[in-house]
């Protein structure tokens, strides 16, 4: 299986959309080739913005870009957009439902031997308590560049959550992706597998280790987390009356509580989480840190195993 | 350049614009008296002189921009907006009420108010990011932002002044406001600022130092300004914070603070036989 990191994909879509419209614009906080925007600083440089170490600053210069009519991307990492300007998000952007694409790369603990301080694990639950925000965690490069090209033409701000690490390719370019509708991956009628960003290709393998078993595991790819797909979640809990949530994510706020509120409110089931549980991040290798966080798909299969039983009881 | 207004004209208007901030702030009955009376004159001499826009058409394409960063201060804005018609005055009496569009702090949709603000510090990017896509569009526009001094406390405008002077952008002006007062006391006493002026031109930037007060001196600032190039411009101007009205003037317990009714007559009286 081919892998790539879902920043490539940004990258490139970022590339692309540079050729075809002049209003987009580039913001980057000293990181830019970390983040990719270099590969369009590379082709545009006239639209391409050097803020050095500023996020803040980043994120009210893309508001003022955006009131005149541009269509700017700021790009640092997600820790650093999401937590360290969070007001200036909250006020500047979201609060005008201005037109800016948020880019935070390096989410989740797959970042490796940076550590918590470079490790985001919380801007899922930071950007989707805004009003007027968008939230999308792209699960692949393929999936990536089609978010990056349709934030573009969204109206209102979007947050997109990019990873470091090469993760596996799992879509393919003729699949549907459309903001704010969930992709089903895989039927299945016993338990729900719902995922997003790298944790859909572990709910994948999941799927497959549990399939040997004779369990029968849904898979939804829960690319938009914000507008949520109320409809795909609600059905997966009347028809296979389980679920196992899946993120590299904290699961305060998160994947997990964005479904367990539709849940709560729609068709309550046993829901199991896979994710980061009350706790920063750690330095190591991802392979090392995704079994230390207990985010593997045999991970994932005890938590479905666990779901079903309590279903059953 | 069309002639100067005279200045005559123009004190009739700010003594105008006291006496609706006054009355909005006892309507309301909260709301920043001070920090709203010692920016009267700046934007007396910016609105009714040097800015570029149209009431009628409040988001033409070759209008100045003006953000107010300092958005506390918004009395002064929505009664400087509604004297220009870009709304009805009548519609001033609705401040800080359930349902207005004249919130609390700046909201983007008021005619005339381009930017949500209150959340200080915030304003000075965005007049950045305004004079970038100007200059992309080849526009001749100038954005000026209004900062209060206590605001300057905020790390995010200095990062905004390295910009600024990084991009040359000489298209911003920067106002400071500065009464020498923050909501805890004098400036001086609650985080040092001086020296001031130093501190802008080591970054960069030109420095005009006037009396905010002093109308000519305002406008000579705004027609400066906009001679500078290469660089961007602020004018530090000293103010007086609840300006006009003698008991208001220098009481910081009148930051955050409407007058009553007694004072609100007391006040008109002041005011209204100058």
């Amino acid at each position: 299986m081919d892998k790539k990191p879902t920043r490539d994909g940004f990258g490139e879509g970022l590339v692309e959309l540079g050729e075809k419209r002049k209003d987009i614009v580039v913001l980057s906080a000293d990181l830019t080739d970390s983040t990719r925007a270099g590969w369009f600083k590379k082709k545009f440089p006239e639209r391409f913005f050097s803020m050095g170490v500023s996020e803040q600053d980043m994120i009210g210069t893309a508001a003022g870009l955006a009131l005149s009519g541009k269509r700017p991307f700021t790009c640092t990492f997600g820790v650093f957009a999401a937590g360290r300007a969070w007001d200036q998000i909250r006020v500047s952007i979201a609060y005008m439902n201005l037109n800016v694409i948020i880019v935070g790369t390096h989410g989740g603990i797959s970042v490796g031997p940076d550590g918590p301080t470079h490790q985001a694990v919380e801007e899922i639950t930071l950007m989707r308590v805004l009003p007027n925000m968008t939230v999308i965690a792209p699960c692949d490069a393929i999936e990536a560049k089609k978010a990056t090209k349709l934030a573009a033409s969204y109206n209102g701000p979007v947050y997109l959550r990019l990873g470091r690490s090469k993760v596996p390719i799992v879509t393919t370019q003729g699949d549907s992706f459309e903001i704010g509708k969930a992709n089903l991956l895989r039927d299945g009628g016993d338990v729900t597998i719902i995922a997003c960003g790298y944790e859909v290709y572990e709910a994948l393998v999941a799927h497959e280790i549990l399939k040997k078993e004779k369990i029968s595991a849904r898979v939804i790819n829960l690319h938009t987390l914000k507008p949520v797909d109320r409809a795909v979640i609600t059905k997966a809990a009347k028809e296979t009356g389980a679920i196992v949530t899946a993120e590299e994510h904290t699961i305060i706020g998160g994947l997990g509580s964005l479904v367990s509120e539709v849940l709560t409110q729609e068709f309550p089931v046993p829901v199991e989480f896979i994710g980061v549980k009350d706790r920063f991040g750690e330095s190591g290798s991802p392979e090392e840190l995704f079994k230390v966080f207990e985010l593997t798909a045999e991970d994932i299969v005890k938590a479905a195993k666990r779901v079903i039983r309590r279903k059953n009881k | 350049m069309a002639g100067r207004p005279e200045i005559k004209t123009l004190k009739n208007i700010a003594r105008e614009i006291r006496i609706e901030i006054l009355k909005m702030l006892t309507c309301a009955g909260s709301g920043h008296t001070g920090g709203s009376l010692s920016i009267v004159e700046l934007l007396v001499g910016l609105y009714f002189y040097k800015f570029r826009c149209d009431p009628k058409r409040p988001l033409c394409h070759t209008r100045d921009i003006f953000i107010l960063s300092k958005g506390h201060a918004c009395p002064a804005l929505y009664a400087v907006l509604a004297h220009m018609n870009f709304f009805d005055k009548k519609e001033l009496c609705t401040l800080r009420k359930v349902g207005t569009r004249l919130q609390g702090h700046p909201q983007r949709g008021l005619p005339g108010v381009e930017i949500s603000s209150g959340s200080l510090g915030q304003g000075l990017s965005i007049a950045n990011g305004y004079a970038l896509g100007a200059r992309i569009d080849k526009d001749k526009k100038r954005i000026y932002c209004l900062m209060g001094d206590g605001e300057l406390d905020e790390g995010q405008i200095w990062e905004a002044v390295l910009t600024g002077a990084h991009y040359k952008l000489d298209n911003v002006c920067g106002i400071v406001d500065y009464n020498k007062f923050q909501i805890d006391g004098k400036v001086e006493d609650t985080k040092a600022l001086e020296p001031l002026k130093e501190k802008w031109e080591a970054f960069n930037w030109e420095v005009l130092e006037i009396d905010g007060h002093d109308l000519k001196e305002v406008m000579d600032a705004y027609d400066r300004a906009e001679t500078i190039k290469g660089k961007p411009v602020v004018i530090l101007a000293h103010t007086t914070k609840g300006k006009g009205v003698s008991f208001l003037e220098n009481q910081n317990r009148y930051h955050g603070v409407a007058p009553t009714k007694e004072e609100l007559e007391r006040a008109l009286k002041e005011l209204e036989g100058e």
